[in-house]
């Protein structure tokens, strides 16, 4: 009944909500999951990815940056942009065209799909007569010339896709105008190149697969030049001023042949075996571009020698005797290279490479041919992310010290500005200086500048040297093969595989203010780091904390602890460690806090919790927390069970990613291949479905339910613990089982603070009834609102708090809030949650949000993702619920579980392994990309388009959702589908893992709705 | 023994009445205000004073007119013992762990011998294996059938009270499909369903859910639309106190409430639920739901200021007998009757208590399941 009174419609405050809070998804960071196709324009000078999930990126000069997804859930296979317009076609892989547009709305650039169609053969041909696997976009900007698998080329006119068969190339066609021998050749099969003559465009080079090329005279529907090679072929590409041309071969070699030759059977001009002589792999494409000193480069795809070589992703570029092969790590999917667009010459001066896992590109203009880093497309995955930490409002200072600090390690980079420049972007500046900080599986921890629109790299901690690992971290990083053959360079930063798991982070802690960051990790490693802007030498101070103490028959078999490395180790500039702290039994860090002004750092783990003096460096005190009955926590199983749970499922995902390998329109024989291990997963699903229905087990928590020891929370806070009179430090915990303790510190005056010792007392043990784990605790002031961080108020940036009416503690529970009074603890009220929708609370946390309308008006609020993947807002201090929407699919768990939200009610989450998805909860600080690609002729040719009826798209741009209505379920993401396919491989370990908790067959039926749904699509 | 009320020599003035407390094997004497005999709180501090077993839970039980040993625990009683005890008034007290719940009752005139034999000697009784009886102030309710007069008969309401952990709630659901009635016809609709009953669970004992029952809401929540993991969640949540309607899958048991007997038995529904429910919402007692929600405090490394009011002591447990029942349908013995399918809310409800008549046997006490 309350429940109805309390939610009373309040006019005024519905119109206040309205003014603060809204809800949108503004900006994807990170690199694209599974891409599949690359684009660019040297016209608009922006790029286009496609991914295997129907989804596209543009992207141009920093902050610009465009995303549209196809209805049908098919993987984009080419990207082709329209000469001399903002308009692109698509091709997936259900053999579908479509064209998309960027059009300017309300002074801003938005993209969207106009219209698609599919390649309709005679009736009753073979699919194959119709499936396309090269486009050429004509010059003449109203012609798609499409080459199929049955050697014809079509050409269809745009916008309409209208198909004109009478300027069809059919193999008969071109087999008339070949002499007698070159027919009894039957040189055909399917169409591997089409190109355009660079200065003709009435020419056009057509490559067969079986090794014929002709360049085609469009005017007269002839062939003029053709030329016959004994191998496969794989690619062909023109010179410059049209009179070579050249072709690559499936054996690993290049041919150039000369245009001009009338001769009946031409021979090429010259043909090598770059990395011969023995049997090589394809080479997939080919450059040979020109530069005004003469030498020209000559970039390719693959070629390496089979037997030793034939794993690599390579991509080698010659030019003179400079000879080297880019060697990624991940599979590359298409490259191309930028060049001067107005000049006589190629002029080369970057190289573009998508590569599965990340984006390089090379700048060719520099010696040495150094990577370009890049200012969006940032692999977040190059070592698996295990935690991330978010800092609003950095300050400058602060900012510069870890600018300064990433330079340092930047120097490899080249300087030369990002070349992919298009477009304008017109998004405001970012309001403050945002840090995100990633931790990752290999012990790092990277530093993002989280500002605005792009999510740029600014520095990256290693924790890997304070100890001793088998082996070196500097092992790999950029070697130089000098007399190695062929000339490998490994380039790239993805690099999943992790030596050694317990290295893996799992808490971050950054305070802004004094610099002071503590990491804690996998196997019960805690260090406090410390920024110092120069290179220093300094021993680390290593302490173990037990945290059992006198617990009687406790055997761990879980992990051993990492070996710290002694004596005085050499860091770079940047954080640098001073203390470690080792937990033992060496179990993961499940909740770490750190105050800088009182220079304490608590932290625990599933058997308890520790306070250390990072002044002092001394232990203060430590508490286990396990149940004397736990005897599974006592054993320590837990930690294998997750770290198995963990390791399988990265496995998974890894596995998932080799994979998707296999060329681009070979991808039937591949997907054949992918749907085994599914299908079989599939059977076993079924069958364990059939044994034993999915139950679940209705039971009150006991106390005796195991992890009930797990610290899940750690709280440091000035308030008042024992009486009214007087307030202290106190420390707080919450752990899994619904304890909240409570401990006062007695922290000596700085003058004294390095003679006396801290003190720590237990002043209060909570333990809430619903035995729900407690994941959030914060102290409310006099006013009712949150306590500053450590340090806030001594920097002025805040208020200092109230401290004359009486503090409150809030409790928030998987299951509910609560808030209490202090120094006497009694329950003032609460919010339930799960008892009343069924949802437990995930992340918690304290946001300010400010009004849209009026400038200095905010209020602070709790900002809540439940399991159900819901994000709400709850008042403070009275636990009102504001407002809520959908955000995360609830089979999602990986996305809930890497959520984490700022301090101004926006957020973040992982969409896929190498994406964040960025969410706002706050009518203000929006960082989401306003771009405008402005080209007078688009202008025009836009307007015709729109006015001659074209069939308005059937997918909409993201962009434009995000301008549209702020509805909530209405703007379901659009890119997490891109994770179906990992999805369904965690849904199934879940299950196994969780026993029945898996729900299967919920996720199965949405399976089949979304297929149907694209059958419709399709039409 | 004698009788302590043929001694009555009226010692004293009128005023004063002699209090004989025994505590083992220890005797005090002490006198009352016969007239103002104060709260039973004080009382049972002023025992604990003279015995000087503060901090001891103890049982006080006094010898009646009859030489019955009743309890004193509230009160009430205790008035009573005070005003009928003529002169003297003979108390005696047990450790609460030590407690011989058999010793009292009022049907011991036949056995009166023993029964102040049976305090005297606390060992004797535990040869035997008895039914415990509790003490009228343990009485608690352990499940109850609530809103009947509200609901349409073919839903049942059932309220699961959880006492600490001595007990199981002892079920399982899962997923199924039910069949409405909708303005389209019969739709087949996901529903939840109780999928298995733990032996000797509360929800067993109760006998009022049964495998196969549709869960229709969780403490006033209707469930519909919601997965099984989060009707999960919900009943663990409200598992302190713990409100569901379920659509009993056997349905011949219902009582009949309206003179109209039409339509048939069995899976049929109906979806009158809904427009139920806000109906419903209005008649929880805010009370209720509060009541079960006292978080321990303990301050300053203390004593806990709030002790849930039912965490076994070990001592207790060991005393009680673990029983074997072999549980019977619960349903048996119930008329079967058709049941009317429309519920309209204008039919006169009857009250009927069929229903509590049947179920003595699950309600006898302390079961112990593994």
């Amino acid at each position: 009944m309350r429940r109805f009174l309390r939610s009373g419609h309040d006019q005024a405050r519905e119109r206040l909500k309205q003014d603060l809070f809204k809800f949108s998804k503004t900006v994807e960071h990170g690199f694209p999951h599974q891409p599949s196709a690359l684009g660019y324009s040297p016209y608009l000078r922006i790029m286009a990815i496609g991914t295997r999930s129907g989804a596209i990126k543009l992207y141009g000069a920093p902050g610009v940056e465009f995303m549209g997804l196809h209805r049908e859930n098919n993987a984009v296979v080419q990207i082709h942009f329209l000469p001399g317009q903002c308009q692109l076609v698509t091709l997936l892989d259900d053999n579908s065209l479509h064209l998309w547009s960027l059009n300017q709305r309300n002074g801003v650039s938005e993209l969207h799909e106009e219209k698609f169609s599919t390649l309709r053969g005679p009736p009753g041909a073979a699919p194959s007569a119709t499936q396309i696997t090269v486009i050429l976009p004509h010059s003449s900007q109203e012609l798609l010339y499409l080459g199929t698998e049955s050697g014809n080329v079509f050409v269809e006119k745009l916008p309409s896709f209208q198909m004109l068969e009478d300027q069809m190339i059919s193999t008969e066609a071109v087999l008339q105008w070949l002499p007698k021998d070159a027919q009894h050749w039957r040189a055909f099969e399917m169409v591997e190149a089409l190109q355009e003559h660079p200065q003709d465009p009435t020419r056009v080079l057509i490559g067969y697969s079986r090794g014929l090329i002709i360049i085609w005279d469009l005017q007269n529907s002839r062939v003029l030049h053709h030329f016959l090679s004994g191998q496969q072929l794989e690619n062909v590409c023109w010179q410059r001023d049209g009179g070579c041309i050249v072709s690559c071969h499936y054996d690993g070699s290049y041919c150039q042949w000369k245009v001009s030759s009338e001769a009946q059977h031409p021979e090429p001009l010259q043909s090598r075996v770059p990395y011969g002589p023995y049997p090589c792999k394809a080479i997939s494409k080919i450059f040979w571009l020109t530069t005004r000193k003469g030498l020209p480069y000559i970039i390719f795809q693959g070629g390496m020698p089979r037997a030793s070589y034939g794993d690599r992703h390579s991509i080698s570029v010659t030019h003179g005797n400079q000879e080297t092969a880019f060697d990624f790590t991940s599979r590359v999917i298409d490259f191309t290279v930028l060049t001067e667009a107005a000049s006589d010459f190629d002029e080369p001066y970057a190289m573009v490479v998508l590569a599965e896992e990340e984006l390089v590109v090379i700048d060719l203009k520099t010696a040495g041919w150094p990577a370009i880093q890049a200012p969006y497309l940032a692999s977040l995955h190059c070592s698996a992310i295990t935690c991330s930490h978010h800092v609003s409002s950095i300050s400058l200072k602060l900012w510069e010290r870890i600018i300064a600090a990433g330079n340092k390690q930047n120097s490899h980079y080249s300087t030369m500005v990002w070349p992919i420049d298009g477009g304008t972007s017109l998004a405001p500046d970012p309001p403050q200086r945002d840090l995100l900080l990633t931790g990752h599986e290999d012990g790092t921890v990277r530093f993002w500048d989280a500002s605005g629109v792009c999510l740029r790299l600014l520095y990256k901690l290693s924790t890997v040297r304070v100890f001793l690992t088998d082996t070196d971290p500097n092992d790999n990083l950029n070697a130089v093969g000098e007399d190695e053959w062929p000339p490998l360079r490994k380039v790239g930063s993805f690099d999943p595989y992790s030596d050694d798991p317990r290295l893996g982070i799992q808490k971050i802690f950054l305070c802004k203010y004094s610099g002071y960051l503590a990491v804690a990790g996998t196997a019960g490693q805690v260090l406090v780091l410390e920024l110092n802007d120069e290179e220093a030498e300094q021993v680390v101070d290593h302490i173990e904390a037990n945290l059992l103490q006198d617990q009687e028959g406790y055997r761990w078999k879980g992990h051993e602890r990492l070996r710290a490395r002694q004596g005085p180790i050499c860091f770079e500039s940047g954080f640098q460690p001073f203390i470690l702290v080792q937990c033992q039994p060496p179990a993961v860090v499940t909740s770490l806090a750190l105050h800088s002004e009182w220079k304490l750092v608590a932290f625990g783990t599933s058997h308890g919790f520790g306070l250390f003096d990072h002044q002092q460096k001394r232990q203060v005190f430590v508490k286990c927390t396990l149940h004397p009955s736990d005897q599974l926590a006592m054993e320590g199983p837990l930690s294998r069970v997750k770290s198995l749970k963990k390791s399988l499922r990265q496995s998974f995902r890894r596995m998932s990613r080799s994979r998707a390998s296999g060329r681009k329109r070979r991808m039937a024989g591949n997907s054949g291949e992918l749907q085994e291990p599914n299908a079989r997963a599939d059977r076993v699903g079924l069958q364990n479905m059939e044994l034993a229905p999915v139950q679940r087990k209705i039971e009150a928590r006991s106390a005796e339910d195991s992890f009930t020891g797990f610290v899940r929370t750690l709280y440091f806070a000035d308030t008042y613990l024992r009486d009214n009179s007087y307030h202290c430090p106190s420390l707080w915990v919450g752990t899994n089982g619904g304890t909240v303790y409570a401990f006062s510190l007695r922290v000596p005056p700085p003058d004294r603070r390095m003679e006396e010792p801290i003190r720590a007392e237990q002043a209060k043990e909570i333990q809430l009834m619903h035995r729900a784990p407690v994941i959030g605790i914060l102290v409310l002031d006099g006013r009712g609102m949150p306590l500053p961080e450590p340090l806030e108020a001594a920097h002025d940036l805040s208020k200092s708090p109230d401290m004359q009416g009486s503090h409150q503690l809030l409790v928030v529970s998987e299951e509910q809030f609560k808030v209490f009074t202090l120094p006497k603890v009694s329950a003032k009220l609460k919010l339930k949650l799960t008892a009343l929708e069924g949802s437990r609370v995930r992340r918690v946390g304290v946001a300010h949000f400010g009004s849209c309308k009026a400038e200095d008006y905010g209020e602070h609020h709790l900002t809540v993702l439940t399991n159900l993947g819901d994000v709400q807002v709850v008042s403070l201090p009275f636990l009102k619920p504001q407002v809520r929407y959908g955000c995360i699919r609830k089979e999602d768990v990986s996305g809930i579980a890497s959520c984490v939200f700022t301090k101004y009610g926006q957020g973040f989450y992982l969409i896929s392994p190498s994406e964040f998805e960025r969410f706002s909860l706050s009518t203000k600080w929006l960082v989401e990309p306003r771009c405008l690609v402005d080209t007078a002729e688009t202008k025009n040719h836009c307007s015709t388009l729109n006015g001659s009826g074209v069939k308005k798209g059937s997918s909409k741009a993201r962009s434009s959702e995000n301008s549209g209505d702020g509805g909530g379920r209405s703007q379901e993401p659009l890119m997490e589908r891109a994770l179906l396919n990992d999805e369904r491989v965690l849904k199934e370990i879940q299950s196994t893992l969780e026993g029945d908790r898996g729900s299967y067959g919920e996720w199965y039926s949405q399976q089949v709705a979304v297929g149907r749904r694209h059958n419709n699509g399709g039409e | 023994m004698n009788r302590a009320h043929r001694h009555g020599a009226g010692s004293g003035c009128l005023g004063t009445m002699e209090v004989k407390s025994k505590f083992g094997a220890e005797f005090r004497r002490f006198s009352l205000e016969r007239s103002k005999p104060g709260k039973f709180e004080e009382f049972y501090g002023l025992l604990q004073h003279v015995h000087k077993i503060p901090n001891v839970e103890v049982l006080v039980g006094y010898a009646d007119v009859h030489g019955d040993l009743l309890p004193i625990n509230n009160d009430d009683n205790y008035h009573k013992a005070v005003s009928t005890a003529n002169p003297l008034l003979r108390i005696f007290i047990q450790k609460k762990e030590e407690a011989d719940y058999s010793a009292f009752g009022t049907d011991t005139l036949t056995k009166k011998k023993n029964v102040l034999t049976n305090v005297l000697r606390p060992d004797y009784h535990k040869k035997k294996p008895n039914i415990v009886i509790s003490m009228p102030q343990d009485f608690r309710p352990v499940s109850s059938i609530i809103d009947v007069d509200i609901l349409p008969e073919t839903h049942r309401r059932v309220r699961l009270y959880k006492y600490g952990t001595e007990k199981p709630l002892g079920f399982y659901i899962r997923d199924g499909s039910s069949v409405r009635v909708t303005p389209h016809g019969l739709e087949k609709v996901p529903g939840i369903f109780i999928s298995r009953l733990v032996p000797g669970g509360l929800a067993q004992s109760t006998g009022l859910l049964a495998v196969n029952d549709e869960v229709l809401e969780v403490n006033g929540i209707e469930v519909s639309g919601k997965s099984l993991d989060q009707v999960t969640d919900m009943m663990i949540a409200n598992s302190r106190n713990l409100i569901i309607t379920v659509r009993p899958a056997n349905q011949r048991n219902n009582v009949v409430r309206n003179s109209r007997t039409s339509g048939s038995s069995g899976q049929s529904t109906d979806n009158s639920l809904i427009s139920y429910s806000p109906h419903i919402e209005t008649n929880f007692d805010p009370k209720d739901e509060e009541s079960d929600e006292e978080d321990i405090i303990i301050e300053d490394n203390g004593m806990p200021q709030q002790i849930p009011k039912a965490v076994p002591m070990a001592g207790s447990l060991e005393s009680l007998t673990q029983i074997e029942l072999s549980f019977e349908s619960a349903q048996n013995g119930f008329i079967p009757n058709d049941v009317n399918l429309e519920h309209t809310s204008d039919t006169k409800m009857e009250h009927e208590t069929h229903a509590s008549d049947q179920k003595p046997l699950e309600e006898d006490g302390t079961i112990i399941t593994l």
